[in-house]
């Protein structure tokens, strides 16, 4: 693995999420209230809803369209057939970095 | 090998079970002598209530015949009284001689309590214990038609007594002490219901009754009198109050005795030899009176007696009366007491009645009347004393509504029949309701404003609620019912009244004070604490961003493609050169697909990408525009048509009314949103007469309305109160304001509110002008903090709008 220093810790509030544009499309990062960070898809499986701009409680984010809900650890919508990505994350010294294998452009190198 | 010899004294429920235990593991071991006072052997002595009715015959009660005493051995020794147990000798006498036994079983049950009261001893006062006792009621009811009978008790007995007899034909008359009937097994709602359902079989029932006396002629039973001096003449007299264990023999023997003869865990007396069982013991403290825990006594007794182990637990009772026709049961504890919940259901047009009594999310106890299909299921849940809580929404509807963690109360509700109550209040059935909806009632406020469902307590809310979603399906959107979400089991009134009264003034107390189940609550319950919070507190606590919807959390509304529409504030529909100049501008600037003009007198801006929020606002804040809250439950727009200004029939200045308006209340947040509308005269051009707040200017002043609506309901204001001057007018308005943020349910609209609390009860409270003053002045300092442009401060954190990173270019190794 590789990994890319995103942000700071601190860049995403509490019980928030920011989005990562990423070659691959946008890429929803959360903060949990315990200070847990998650990566998932940003983009909503239901109609396209950002997932960045839901409600984060627990480990779980509720899309802002039609209040689906998402397990950040896992990806798996509650109740629903349909799970979205979720990528590899890890916190050091207050700064978030993500396991660029998962995100970069391949077809750039 | 040589028997042991076992004598039992007694022939009843708890020896004749325990002698079962016993040849079954032990069949050849034992020498049994078997003495019975009552000249039979054992009988199912429950059920001479149906011989006592004809239901049965004596012999079909028989448990234990000639044949299987003989078959095990057993000397019986029926018609014989035991007189005398020598512990020493280790010798019983009855009346017919003296036995010898290595082992001696004492099971004489109790003796039916007689009140002494004068004329006790007259011929026709008996008990009901016996076949005996049976056998002179059936004579008795036989006597003919006109036959009267007594009885004292409406205790369990009694009233299989009563019952009985009154089915032979007798005249019967129930005398009991207490309030209602039953009292140690039923609630007052039971004992009510109970007390009609033998009313209607024609016994006469006289409750808070004492006797005084007992009057005779010729040494026969005539009349019974109360203290009130009531006669009540009767051929029988039947004495049920009670029973006292049978313990005279063990006690002139020198055993242990208290209320019964004293035993430990193993059945054993004070004599290491003698062992005793049934209604004639006691253990722990307590005594019996019920068959169940005999029989786990006379299991134990027959392991100590061939030298297993065993030891007896008592277990919660129940108890069910065996009157055909009246079905009740009742189990557990169900007093009322501090911690203690209930859960009730009353269907009066079957006469059905359930409690559920629970404590520490487990049921400790169930009364239930007409309808005890279930009441097996609900005593083994208070035996196990499970924990009930994911069930709890359905419980009372028993187990068929139980399908797992997420069982559908929606499918309990569904399953009423019509003429179930729902609204107990109001007597209001199920069926009333769905007319109502079938009559185009498609809302909690419509069904109230019809039926009067849900107007008094409000506990029935939830029901009611759940009768237009199982109706309407699809249609119905469920408004966030009781509890407010999974989170939780408090309503919003509930969580709104802890806030206030425990002072809980941030998220975490109210998630820890008032026993949220998840860490942080969900998309539900969080904007909702978090409104009641900055409402109540408006200086200790800060909005949360993060409890907020996405429109608010970023003060703009989002699209179905992830972009947002701005929309500036246009005070009282006002706007000018510049303002549409740098509208316009704003529009060719950030590539603005659709400007269109709103049904809120003002400009929308849609299809905003989101980085782009913070310049676009910051570019319409230099010319003067602030946010218009278009996406808040907050102040939305105030309406004005042209007024005095212009128009030739305006009667006052509404422009300006309209203008002053939206800026006192602009920025305040609300349960939902709140629309204001001004209209210069009655023609009302500002359709102010659908607005949450509506005002109608006329010569003589202002007339204020409110509660009305023109979205997914249509309603006319009603007239809140009519003033003379613009100021109180402002007055009235921002108290009326202050009064639904204090006190409404979160994303309950002003007319919803209304339905619940009632437009007199607003009325009274603003019509205190003490009350208005201290309203505006709450108002006024939440407004210290939000009356704000919230577009101002975000714009200087314009890169909280931006992505994190952008990784697009970054290549892999
Ligand atoms: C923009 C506007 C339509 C327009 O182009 O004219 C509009 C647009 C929306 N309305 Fe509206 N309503 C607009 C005037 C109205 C009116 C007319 C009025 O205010 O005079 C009504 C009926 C009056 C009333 O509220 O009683 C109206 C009744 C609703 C309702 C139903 C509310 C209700 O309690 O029944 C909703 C749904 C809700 O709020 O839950 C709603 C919700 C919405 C939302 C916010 C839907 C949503 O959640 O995304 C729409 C946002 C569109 C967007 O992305 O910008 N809109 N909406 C109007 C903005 C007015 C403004 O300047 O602020
Ligand atoms: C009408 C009626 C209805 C009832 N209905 C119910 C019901 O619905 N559910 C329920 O759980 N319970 C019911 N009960 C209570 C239940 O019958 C008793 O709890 C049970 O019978 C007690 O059993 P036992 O063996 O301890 O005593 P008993 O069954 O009373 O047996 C004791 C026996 O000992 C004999 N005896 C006493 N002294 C001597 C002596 N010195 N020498 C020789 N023999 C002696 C007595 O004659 C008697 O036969 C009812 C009782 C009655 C009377
Ligand atoms: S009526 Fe209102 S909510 Fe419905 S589509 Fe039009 S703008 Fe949207
Ligand atoms: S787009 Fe996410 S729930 Fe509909």
């Amino acid at each position: 693995m590789s990994w890319i220093d995103i942000c700071a810790l601190d860049d995403i509030p509490l019980r928030g999420a920011r989005k990562l544009k990423t070659a691959q499309g946008c890429i929803a990062v959360f903060r949990t209230a315990e200070n847990e960070v998650f990566a998932t898809s940003n983009t909503c499986p239901h109609k396209g809803g950002p997932l960045a701009d839901g409600i984060v409680h627990g480990q779980s984010v509720t899309c802002p369209l039609h209040n689906w809900v998402f397990d950040l650890e896992t990806g798996q919508a509650r109740g629903e057939d349909a799970a979205i990505a979720t990528y590899p994350l890890r916190v050091e010294e207050g700064r978030v970095w993500i396991d660029a294998s998962g995100v970069v452009d391949r077809t750039a190198a | 090998m040589t028997r042991k010899k076992l004598v039992v004294i007694g022939a009843g429920m708890a020896s004749g079970r325990a002698l079962e235990h016993l040849f079954d593991a032990d069949p050849d071991g034992w020498d049994v002598t078997l003495f019975n006072a009552e000249p039979r052997g054992n009988y199912n002595r429950i059920m001479l209530s149906p011989v006592l009715s004809g239901e049965k015959s004596y012999e079909e009660i028989v448990t234990h015949d000639d044949a299987w005493y003989a078959d095990h051995g057993v000397t019986c020794r029926f018609g014989e009284k035991v007189t005398e147990i020598d512990r020493t000798a280790r010798t019983v006498t009855g009346e017919n001689g003296t036995v010898d036994y290595d082992k001696l079983l004492i099971a004489t049950g109790s003796n039916p309590f007689m009140i002494p009261l004068p004329g006790h001893d007259l011929d026709g006062v008996i008990a009901y214990r016996d076949l005996d006792d049976t056998n002179r009621m059936i004579d008795a009811a036989a006597a003919g038609p006109g036959a009267r009978a007594v009885v004292i008790g409406g205790g369990l007995l009694g009233l299989e007594a009563a019952a009985g007899l009154r089915l032979r034909g007798m005249e019967v008359t129930v005398v009991h002490l207490m309030g209602h009937l039953m009292e140690r097994q039923l609630d007052e709602a039971a004992g009510y219901l109970l007390r009609k359902d033998l009313e209607s079989r024609g016994i006469d029932v006289r409750v808070s009754a004492s006797s005084k006396e007992i009057l005779g002629q010729d040494g026969q039973v005539r009349a019974l009198v109360l203290e009130d001096g009531t006669e009540l003449p009767c051929d029988l007299l039947v004495m049920a109050v009670g029973i006292r264990p049978n313990t005279a023999l063990a006690a002139e023997a020198g055993l242990a005795v208290g209320r019964g003869i004293h035993v430990d865990d193993q059945m054993i007396t004070s004599d290491a030899n003698i062992l005793a069982v049934g209604e004639c013991i006691e253990h722990d403290g307590a005594v019996f009176g019920l068959v169940a825990p005999l029989y786990d006594q006379a299991k134990v007794v027959a392991a100590t007696l061939i030298g297993d182990e065993a030891a007896f637990r008592p277990k919660e009772l129940s108890t069910k009366l065996k009157v055909t026709g009246c079905d009740l049961f009742s189990a557990g504890d169900f007093a009322d007491g501090e911690g203690r919940e209930d859960i009730v259901y009353r269907d009066p047009a079957r006469g059905v009645y359930k409690r559920l009594v629970i404590e520490d999310d487990r049921l400790i106890g169930a009364v239930m009347y007409g309808n005890t299909a279930d009441s097996n299921w609900f005593f083994g849940l208070v035996q196990s004393g499970e924990d009930i809580s994911e069930m709890r929404e359905t419980l009372i509807f028993g187990p068929a509504y139980q399908g797992g963690p997420d069982a559908d109360p929606l499918s309990a509700v569904a399953a009423l029949p019509l003429d179930a109550e729902i609204c107990g209040c109001n007597g209001i059935c199920k069926g009333t309701i769905t007319d109502a909806i079938a009559g185009g009632a498609t809302d909690l406020g419509a069904i109230r404003a019809q039926t009067k469902a849900s107007t008094s307590c409000g506990t029935c809310t939830g029901l009611v609620e759940q009768v237009l979603q199982v109706t309407l399906g699809d249609d119905f959107q469920m408004p966030a019912a009781q509890p407010i979400c999974g989170c939780c089991d408090l309503t919003h009134e509930d969580v709104r009244r802890l806030i206030k009264g425990r002072e809980l003034k941030s998220q975490e107390a109210v998630w820890q004070e008032l026993g949220w189940k998840t860490r942080n609550g969900c998309h539900v319950c969080r904007p909702a604490v978090n409104f009641y919070l900055l409402a109540d507190w408006p200086l200790e606590y800060r909005d949360d961003p993060q409890s907020r919807f996405v429109n608010e959390r970023k003060h703009a509304n989002i699209q179905k493609d992830g972009t947002f529409s701005v929309v500036p504030r246009m005070w009282g529909g006002i706007t000018n050169a510049a303002e549409l100049r740098a509208i316009a501008d704003a529009a060719d600037k950030y590539d603005v697909p659709t400007v269109k003009v709103t049904g809120g007198q003002r400009i929308d801006l849609l299809g905003v990408k989101g980085e782009d929020l913070p310049f676009i606002w910051d570019d319409l804040n230099k010319a003067g525009l602030v946010s218009g809250h278009a996406y808040s439950k907050g102040l939305r727009t105030v309406k004005t048509c042209v007024g005095t200004d212009h128009c030739r029939f305006g009667t006052q200045d509404s422009t300006g009314l309209g203008i002053k308006l939206e800026q006192i209340l602009w920025g305040s947040w609300t349960p939902h949103k709140v629309k204001l509308a001004v209209s210069g005269c009655p023609r009302n051009c500002a359709e102010a007469t659908c607005k949450d707040v509506g005002i109608v200017c006329v010569d003589s002043g202002y007339q204020i309305g409110v509660g009305g609506a023109a979205g997914m309901d249509v309603k006319e204001t009603e007239r809140l109160v009519d003033v003379a001057t613009e100021a109180e007018a402002i007055e009235w308005t921002t108290a009326f304001i202050q009064l639904y943020r204090e006190n409404a349910k979160y994303l309950d609209r002003p007319y919803k509110w209304l339905a619940k609390v009632g437009l007199d009860w607003v009325k009274e409270t603003l019509a205190s002008a003490d009350e208005r003053a201290r309203l505006v002045a709450a108002f006024e300092l939440s407004q210290s903090i939000y009356r704000k442009d919230p577009w101002a401060e975000h714009a200087k954190q314009a890169e909280r709008y931006q992505s994190l990173a952008d990784l697009t270019l970054e290549a892999a190794e």
